[in-house]
This record gives structure tokens, C-alpha cells and sequence, in this order.
């Protein structure tokens, strides 16, 4: 299951980012908020307008947006 | 006499570093940039207990020495000593935010590494114990190997602690000067460590950040979010024309009083005029303004102290996803009300290039707080002062048709130029919503007087300068009798020449010549009018008559409004060119700004005009 699929308020783990999906800051920065292998995640809350875009994801105690694509490049398991 | 000691502040954004700064240097703040980079550069003095002064430094807030935005290229550059004309700061002061640990630690290991005098800021202490975090200080001190000092910059607790713990630091390091760097660690060593340091330092740990993920819960809510922040919009318009109200009043009040005190008191001739047409109704026609932008500033910051700021961006991303941008573009367009010139430097934030120039390039379109004046005089001219459906006032109501005039045209702009000249792959919205917190009063209060202080010294200066040189240009050669001063003056003869330009789309010669000096600052349109009509009326009983009075008498309602249109795009103000073109690095993009700007002014004055008048306003 890929990170954008994951329901809202469920805990889950990445196991694997796909970083060939993504620009290369757009990686660099998603490392630097800790979003990698291995953290611990869940979707607080989702966009408003079609396409439930953007996400606004917790991880420990802080709250990063991102978008569905970024997610999408994000494998994760369910908690 | 040794140097100046220099400590710098260093952390991830959201730290509250900037509070800190506030809370130990007071308002003796020098803001300046970089050189050869446009990068805000925050120093000040602080006191240490001793009484010694100590040059403090607010470095831009990174994630990682490893840079990824030119605002951290100069954190990196600067920590490293690497800064060409910039010292090697003393002391690092790592500011960490208490109640994120977890995250800011990554950071403070990576500066701690480089074996630098440090000190840590523990810093909101206040704010991790409301989310039910309690941290040891000890506890954390013993595991990094550097004093750890608990603080609360907004409530100044914990800062004495700090500057003992800053000479200190220095003391040590002046008796072994010699560097101890740590042994290098990578990224994910860090980051265990820093999830280990933390765990070790968290006495106790109970539901997490609650406040916080329920005002989310209301503002980030799929149907309430958006009504709530565009009520919120609707609220500061609506609030920058009344609440301003009777400061504005008692402004104009005493600048009429001077006006009448110089006639009565000096002797008549050149002088007396100069300082009566030129400077007085120039210049306090352009100062009155002050208290609206005021208001709107202090909106602003609010909702960027808040924490709230993010929020908006979030609900945003997905309409600014739709005109090819992100979320991260809201925040530099936000403060484009205020004035381009700041939401133009705020663009690095944005890490597409492409992303970043149609920001640049759209900002423009966003109401700055430089046509508030404008706007506002004219509407009080000519838009009757009564309600409609009741509450909402009528004034305001166009005011705020002012601006979704220029959203709306600065969104479809974005459309059309991201198909177009700056065509390229959809861009990624990745942005730390910081928690939320009450707005410090006195960062608010720094952070207005500011902004304050900047308008003010435009007014001395600027549009000192222009409305001076307006009124001389205006004044000669004088007019022969029988003949009206203006269309004898020499700025006369220029409007003429541009008045045949722009007299298919409503103007008259006297806003013809208004536009020409508010290419410096736009809210000289209103001044140089100010002066026009002052000019122009040899009566002294007439001169003390309001501006706004004057245009009534003077405008038609299809020539106002299509003086309004013009304004909502034209690009009228060449501080914003000139830093287009800093931040572009050429006449390239400001040129293109210049053409479709002017081009969206012509013609939406031009369709107002002519459909006002079809319509028979």
C-alpha cells in the first residue's frame, strides 16, 4: 500500500520511498523533515477541494503538507 | 579594546528563534542583507550579565547544514565561518523548540559536530508542557555534551540563565581555543540519536499536542476551512477602512491645521508655497494612510505568529495547484498586499524555479498596501457612504472587489504563464505547519513598528522627493493671465502628450499626470493630485478643501472606477521592478512584467470605462 492510500488517522511505517519519483529537493527536504524509511506516520488531514489534495501528515510531533504525489512514491504498512 | 563579540541564533524553522532574538536584543535590531545575496540579514545588540555587549545574529532557519534554498546556503555559509565580510560567530546559540524534540535535534547534533562553543535554547518550554511534555534539561545537557538552558523568549524566562551560559561558553573557549570537532555520523545515525536523546530527556509524555490537532480539525475542516479564512479576508478589509477611520480623520485633521497654521503665520511667496502645496499636501496626504497599513500589517503578522499562516497556504495549495503553483506561493502573494517588494524576496522559499518565477512575475497584481491610498481616497469620493443588506458597508465592499479583482487576475495570469513562458513539470508542495501559539505582543509590536518605520521613511524620501519635484514642474513657467497654471506648467505639457494616450480610456489630463510621478511609489498618484488640484486653485479658502471633495467635484463615476482598473494592474512602482530584477538576475523577466501589466491596465480601464458609461453610472 502507497502512503496517498492509507486511510486518515491510521498509524502506519514507511518501508520503502521510491526517490527516482520525486525531484531531487523535493527529496532532500522531505529526508530533512524526517519523512524516510523507517518513520512512523499518519494522515491527519486531507485536502479540501477534488482530488483530496494536499495531505497534512504527523510524524512524531510535528505536522508536514505534502502533496498526493509525494505520498504515492511512499510505501507503507499499516500499524 | 577587543572586537565585538558576535553570537549567533541558529535552528529549524518554527523554533521561535526569531522570538528569542526579540526578547534578547529589545528593538535595537539592525535589519540588512546579505551582500551579493538577497537574504534578510537580522542583527542586534544584546547585554550579557556583565554589562559586555555582544553582536547577536538571527541566522535563517535550516533543516541541515546541507543546503537546499539560498536562505540556508548563508546559515551553512555563515556557521562555517565561509561568509565572505561576516565573522565567525563566538557562540551558536541552537534553539530548539521543546515540544520537538525529536526533529530539531537532528540539527543540533549536526552543529554540536563541528566542536564549535555552543550553547542550547530549549525554547516554548511553556508550550510542550500545554501539550503535556515534560522535559529534563539535565538530562538532555548530559547527552549532547553542551549546556542546555530552558527558555521562554515571549515571556522572557530562562534568558539570564542564557547569557551566563553564552560567556561561559565563550570563557571555555578562549582558555582552549583550539576546535574539538565530534566524529561525522550520517543523516539516519543522526536521526537514531536524536530519537534516543529524546526519549532520554522526555520525563513524561500524555496525549499529544491536543489543542493543536483540534483548531485543526476546525480550520483545516473540508467545509468550515475555506469560509473561515475567506471570512477572515473579509474581516481585514473590512477592518482597514473603519477601524482606521478616525485615526485617519485626526491625521487630515492636523495636517489641514498646519496647512492654515504656515499660510496665516509665514510670509507669502515661494517658500510658503513649496512648503504648503508641495510638502505638506504632497507628503500628509500619503502619511494619513499610515494607520490602514498599519492594520493590515498587523493582520498579517498575526496570522503568520499564529501559526495560522500555514494553514492558509494548506487550504490554498489545492486552488493554487489548479494555475499551476502550490500552496508555498500563498504566503509571498499574501504579503504582496502589504507590498510586493517583500512578498518578491519571500519567493526563495519556493524550491521550483519555475514555481518561483510566475510568483515573481503575478505578484504585482496583488493589492499593495502603496494603492490602499489610492483606492481609498477615491472611493471615498465617489462611492456613496451607506450599507448594504444592512451590515456590510458599501465602500468596503468595493475595496474588496478591488482585491478579488486582483486575485482573480493574478490566477489567471499564473494559468496563462505557466502554459506559456514559464512552462514546465508540476511543482510539489512540502511545508512544516508550525503549531499553533498566541502572537507575542511585543514581536507583533516590533514587527509593525517595522513595517511602520519603512513607510515612513518612503514618505520622507521617495515621496518627498517626487511630490517636491511634481510641485516645482506644476509651478513653472507661470501662467499669463487668463490662463489656467496647470496646462501652462511644464508637467502640464507632458500630460497633454500622454492625456491623448489615455483619454480613449476615460482619463483626464490631471490623472494622466498623476500616473507619471507614481511610477516611483504609487501612492503618489494621490499626493501629486493633491498637488494638482492645490496648484490649480488660487484661492486659499479652496485650497484647505479635501482632496476627496475636489475629486467628487471633479470625476465622473465611469473616470473613477476605470482609475481604479488601471491601478489594480499597473505595474506602477519601480521598487518592485528593481527587485524583479535582482531576484532574477536580468532585465528579461521585469521586462515581460512591465509589458503585460501595462497591457491588463489599458485594457480593464478601458472595458470599465466604456461599460460604465454604456451603463449611464
Amino acid at each position: 500500500m502507497t502512503l496517498d492510500q492509507l486511510p486518515r488517522l491510521h498509524r502506519a511505517e514507511i518501508l520503502s520511498v521510491d526517490w527516482d519519483l520525486l525531484a531531487p529537493e523535493e527529496g532532500k527536504r522531505l529526508r530533512a523533515l524526517g519523512i524516510d524509511k523507517g518513520a512512523q506516520v499518519a494522515i491527519a488531514h486531507r485536502g479540501i477541494f477534488a482530488g483530496h489534495d494536499p495531505i497534512s501528515l504527523e510524524i512524531g510531533r510535528m505536522t508536514v503538507a505534502l502533496r498526493r504525489a509525494h505520498a504515492k512514491a511512499m510505501t507503507v504498512r499499516e500499524l | 579594546m577587543t572586537r565585538l563579540r558576535t553570537a549567533a541564533l541558529v535552528g529549524n524553522p518554527n523554533s521561535g528563534k526569531s522570538a528569542l532574538f526579540n526578547a534578547l536584543t529589545g528593538a535595537r535590531q539592525k535589519i540588512a542583507n546579505y551582500p551579493g545575496v538577497t537574504v534578510e540579514r537580522k542583527a542586534g545588540r544584546m547585554f550579557l550579565l556583565s554589562g559586555e555587549p555582544v553582536e547577536l545574529i538571527d541566522l535563517p532557519g535550516s533543516y541541515a547544514l546541507d543546503a537546499s534554498s539560498p536562505d540556508e546556503e548563508v546559515t551553512r555559509r555563515v556557521v562555517l565561518g565561509e561568509f565572505p565580510g561576516e565573522v565567525v560567530p563566538d557562540v551558536l546559540i541552537v534553539v530548539l523548540d521543546a515540544a520537538n524534540l525529536e526533529q530539531h535535534l537532528v540539527f543540533a547534533q549536526e552543529l554540536i559536530e563541528l566542536g564549535r562553543p555552543v550553547v542550547v535554547a530549549l525554547n516554548m518550554v511553556d508550550l510542550a508542557e500545554r501539550d503535556g511534555l515534560v522535559i529534563d534539561p539535565a538530562a538532555l545537557e548530559q547527552a549532547l555534551g553542551v549546556p542546555v538552558i530552558s527558555t521562554v523568549a515571549v515571556r522572557k524566562r530562562g534568558l539570564d540563565e542564557l547569557r551566563g551560559a553564552i560567556s561561559s561558553a565563550e570563557a571555555r573557549a578562549e582558555r582552549d581555543p583550539h576546535r574539538h570537532p565530534r566524529p561525522h555520523i550520517t543523516l539516519p545515525e543522526r536521526r537514531l540519536a536524536a530519537r534516543n536523546i529524546a526519549k532520554g530527556a522526555i520525563l513524561s509524555e500524555t496525549a499529544q499536542h491536543r489543542i493543536h490537532a483540534s483548531l485543526d480539525k476546525l480550520l483545516l475542516h473540508p467545509w468550515l476551512g475555506p469560509p473561515i479564512l475567506f471570512a477572515l479576508l473579509f474581516v481585514i478589509f473590512q477592518a482597514v477602512f473603519a477601524w482606521a477611520d478616525p485615526l485617519i480623520d485626526l491625521l487630515d485633521g492636523s495636517v489641514g491645521a498646519l496647512i492654515d497654521f504656515a499660510n496665516a503665520h509665514l510670509p507669502g511667496g515661494f517658500l510658503t508655497d513649496l512648503l504648503t502645496q508641495g510638502v505638506l499636501a504632497g507628503v500628509g496626504s500619503v502619511v494619513v494612510f499610515l494607520p490602514q497599513i498599519v492594520i493590515l500589517f498587523a493582520f498579517i503578522l498575526i496570522m503568520e505568529q499564529s501559526g495560522y499562516m500555514a494553514r492558509a497556504a494548506f487550504i490554498m495549495d489545492r486552488l493554487m495547484a489548479y494555475v499551476g503553483l502550490s500552496g508555498r506561493s500563498f504566503i509571498p502573494l499574501l504579503s504582496s498586499f502589504a507590498c510586493a517588494i517583500p512578498g518578491i524576496m519571500a519567493t526563495r522559499a519556493i524550491a521550483d524555479p519555475k514555481d518561483r518565477l510566475t510568483t515573481i512575475l503575478i505578484a504585482p497584481l496583488m493589492t499593495c498596501s502603496a494603492r490602499l491610498p489610492v483606492y481609498a481616497v477615491i472611493i471615498g469620493a465617489v462611492i456613496p457612504s451607506r450599507t448594504v443588506a444592512g451590515v456590510v458597508g458599501l465602500q468596503g465592499l468595493v475595496l474588496f472587489a478591488l482585491y478579488v479583482a486582483g486575485i482573480i487576475g493574478a490566477l489567471v495570469a499564473a494559468l496563462v504563464l505557466r502554459r506559456t513562458v514559464t512552462k514546465g513539470a508540476a511543482s510539489g508542495f512540502i511545508m512544516e505547519m508550525p503549531r499553533y501559539q498566541w502572537p507575542p505582543l511585543r514581536d507583533l509590536l516590533i514587527g509593525l513598528w517595522q513595517r511602520a518605520w519603512v513607510f515612513l521613511r518612503r514618505a520622507g524620501t521617495i515621496i518627498f522627493t517626487v511630490t517636491v519635484v511634481l510641485w516645482l514642474l506644476l509651478s513653472f513657467p507661470k501662467a499669463g493671465p487668463g490662463e489656467d497654471q496647470v496646462d501652462a506648467s511644464f508637467a502640464g505639457k507632458i500630460a497633454n502628450g500622454l492625456a491623448v494616450v489615455v483619454e480613449p480610456i476615460g482619463f483626464d489630463r490631471d490623472m494622466a499626470l498623476s500616473l507619471i510621478p507614481a511610477m516611483a511609489a504609487r501612492e503618489v498618484a494621490v499626493s501629486s493630485l493633491a498637488t494638482t488640484y492645490a496648484v490649480s486653485t488660487d484661492d486659499e479658502e479652496q485650497e484647505a478643501v479635501a482632496l476627496q471633495d475636489q475629486l467628487a467635484a471633479r470625476w465622473t463615476l465611469p473616470m473613477a472606477l476605470a482609475f481604479l482598473a488601471w491601478f489594480v494592474f499597473a505595474p506602477q512602482c519601480l521598487s518592485t521592478i528593481a527587485v524583479a530584477r535582482r531576484e532574477t538576475n536580468g532585465w528579461k523577466w521585469p521586462l515581460v512584467m512591465l509589458g503585460y501589466l501595462f497591457a491588463l491596465a489599458y485594457i480593464f480601464a478601458g472595458l470599465t470605462f466604456w461599460i460604465a458609461t454604456a451603463a449611464g453610472l
